[in-house]
């Protein structure tokens, strides 16, 4: 891995500079919340912040996405399909965890069975800067999830605040060019990396939350019918906040948006928890009431994922923790799965 | 005066062991600072775990239809409120429930604390009398409740539960000299642009993952109109058009019947001022037709009932 070095003073210029060129993504503040949004201003971006409210997941998976438009007129039915034109993009400030989920929707997305050409279109386009966590919060578990505060994984750098500058890890080879690309990031003395060590391992430490994650799927392999599942869903609302604002959950439904002869096919974005989630044209609903909703929402990210994709479809980002609002913590339900 | 929780727990032990109920719907102690959790108690030597503080915010009406058990629920004012709404709508039978009335001093609502805090995170939170110590990484700080408490505490008249089997502890002193639809009479006298303005301020941060309506004890329909799909009433985006209609739909399927527990606003996790629409139709409702749902189990709901004396004027 190779590092270089930005002072803190020269961001908000080399930001500036981005946006000439790319568009560029960067948590702000807005109606009281950090959201990622597009910047057309380096200082428009905030620095110091614990996380995003909503994951920066929807830049390459929209709540609602156009997938084509249509109309029908005297010669028959003309269908338009989206030219993926955008300007390339720069997903800058992201924390690891959100990172992380990045790999698992690309496993999603674009796999060997499935290729999504929305998704792809941008996520190729896209350069994702994260900031690495030098202080974590309390609802943080990344490092139970093969994660932590300055883990590399779905980064293309990862920058490390050492105070006055942050040390630049190039971690793929498009972060390397990227790197000799730009004559902002400067070479880094020993001196920085050895507070840049300290940084990180004094993180790691303060990720003070942790679940055992490795038992997790042994256990569930066998709790389908367990009554386990009777009591846990008691207090759910069946409401989407944890899937919404989860970096990870990528489910979806399809949706015609017409309008008399012409229309959108829309992607939205869908929740287990929701009732219609899996009703059938029947009328047939083999997941009836909260209990297999809710089973479906542990099963899927601490079960099935990992069947398939040898991994967790969770980062331990603590989104779902900190606004479920009946406090439904899902390391809590972790730990009673692993005390079964 | 002994602790409420401990009140609590002396009264869910009773109802147990007695099987006057079989089942026990509170609070215990929630994960993080600032949280209790609802709790569902069915063992006498479970009724331990429950508790009472300023964080008992959910309204626990919502878990009360569609059971066959007998249920004792732990009920702040607003939540007996809404036990009345659903009584009233045969929803819930009145024999069904055996209500353990905790009178209440209102709410704390910790974002308006975290927004105190700009970003500095909370790590432990204790209660002592009327104020909060709040401790972080580097820092202790000590505020007033009463100054961090839900919006709808803030205008609320039924800080004591209005129907109750059993109180525990004494009642509390209502609020006095409150302007309770004081917000709203500032939002009527805006002009209908600056009143749009501020409803699709609030509305476009919706992401429609209908935690408001799910919150609500009120909000039962077998089908709601956003999930039907025959016909479909609405579409499922987050376009302005569609969360508009299902903030509006929403708001005005709860006249006559919302008693502005707070419950959606608490939910939500944007932060949408939900009570804008809902306490402005209470408010209408209260003007029109004289009536305030919840306040006893007598008054005919205002959709239940016609009369012919009923205002028309809005009938142009």
């Amino acid at each position: 891995m190779k590092e270089m070095k930005i002072a803190k003073n020269e961001l908000v210029s080399f930001l500036d500079s981005l946006i000439s060129e790319y568009k560029v993504f960067a948590p702000v503040k807005r109606d009281g919340f950090v959201v990622f949004q597009e910047i057309y201003s380096g200082s428009e971006a905030l620095l110091v912040y614990a996380n995003s409210k909503k994951p920066p997941k929807e830049i390459l998976f929209p709540q609602s996405e156009v997938l084509f438009t249509y109309r029908l007129g005297g010669e028959g039915l003309g269908i338009e399909e989206p030219t993926f034109k955008d300007k390339q993009m720069v997903i800058f400030g992201i924390r690891p965890c959100d990172a992380k989920s990045l790999v698992i929707l690309d496993d999603i997305f674009n796999s060997q069975v499935y290729k999504d050409v929305y998704y792809i279109a941008k996520r190729e386009k896209t350069l994702v800067i994260a900031i690495g966590c030098n202080r974590p919060s309390s609802t943080c578990f990344c490092t139970s999830l093969g994660g932590g505060p300055f883990s590399p994984d779905g980064s293309d750098l990862l920058l490390v605040d050492i105070d006055h500058e942050y040390v630049v890890q190039a971690v793929t080879e498009k972060g390397k060019q990227f790197l000799k690309k730009h004559s902002e990031f400067k070479k880094v003395e020993e001196h920085s990396l050895s507070l840049m060590r300290s940084v990180i391992e004094t993180a790691g430490v303060l990720i003070k939350s942790k679940v055992e994650t490795g038992e997790i799927k042994k256990k569930l392999d066998v709790m389908f019918d367990d009554p386990f599942w009777d009591w846990l869903h008691e207090k759910c609302l069946d409401c989407a906040v944890c899937t919404y604002l989860c970096p990870t959950c990528h489910c979806f439904d399809i949706t015609d948006e017409a309008l008399d002869q012409r229309g959108e096919r829309v992607r939205i974005w869908d929740s287990c928890a929701f009732p219609m989630f899996t009703l059938e044209a029947s009328g047939v609903n083999p997941r009836p009431t909260s209990k297999e909703r809710t089973r479906q929402r542990i099963m899927h990210k601490f079960k099935y994922f990992v069947d398939n994709h040898d991994m967790a479809a969770c980062v331990g980002c603590g989104r779902c923790i900190k606004e479920c609002p009946v406090n439904l913590d899902i390391r809590t339900v972790l730990n009673s799965i692993l005390n079964r | 005066m002994p602790d409420t929780s401990v009140m609590i727990r002396d009264t869910a032990k009773k109802l147990l062991v007695e099987k006057r109920v079989d089942l026990i719907i509170g609070f215990e102690r929630g994960t993080l600072p600032l949280r209790s959790t609802p709790c569902f108690v069915r063992r006498s030597v479970e009724a331990e775990k429950l508790i009472w503080n300023a964080s008992c915010e959910n309204n626990l009406a919502r878990y009360l239809r569609k059971r066959k058990e007998k249920v004792g629920i732990v009920a702040k004012g607003c939540d007996t409120r809404s036990i009345i709404s659903l009584i009233k709508e045969k929803q819930v039978a009145r024999e069904q429930v055996f209500i353990i009335g905790v009178p209440c001093h209102g709410m704390i609502d910790r974002r308006k604390i975290e927004a105190k805090l700009d970003g500095r995170e909370i790590l432990e939170a204790d209660e002592v009398s009327e104020k909060v110590i709040l401790k972080g990484h580097d820092f202790t700080e000590i505020v007033a409740k009463e100054e961090f408490l839900h919006n709808s505490c803030n205008t609320c008249n039924y800080r004591n539960p209005v129907i109750y089997d059993v109180l525990i502890g004494d009642k509390v002193e209502e609020n006095r000299g409150i302007d309770e639809y004081g917000e709203v009479k500032e939002f009527e006298a805006q002009s209908a642009d600056r009143r749009w303005q501020s409803f699709t301020n609030e509305v476009s941060k919706c992401i429609r993952c209908y935690a408001c309506r799910n919150a609500c004890p009120l909000c039962y329909c077998q089908e709601c109109f956003v999930d039907s799909s025959q016909p479909r009433w609405i579409g499922k985006t987050t376009n302005l058009s569609d969360t508009s209609i299902f903030h509006i739909v929403r708001a005005f399927h709860t006249a006559g019947r919302c008693v502005d527990c707070g419950a959606c606003d608490r939910a939500c996790p944007m932060g949408i001022d939900i009570r804008k629409l809902t306490k402005k139709i209470e408010k209408d409702v209260k003007e029109l037709f004289h009536y305030q749902a919840g306040v006893n189990l007598e008054d005919v709901p205002p959709l239940a009932t016609f009369n012919l004396g009923d205002p028309q004027e809005f009938i142009k």
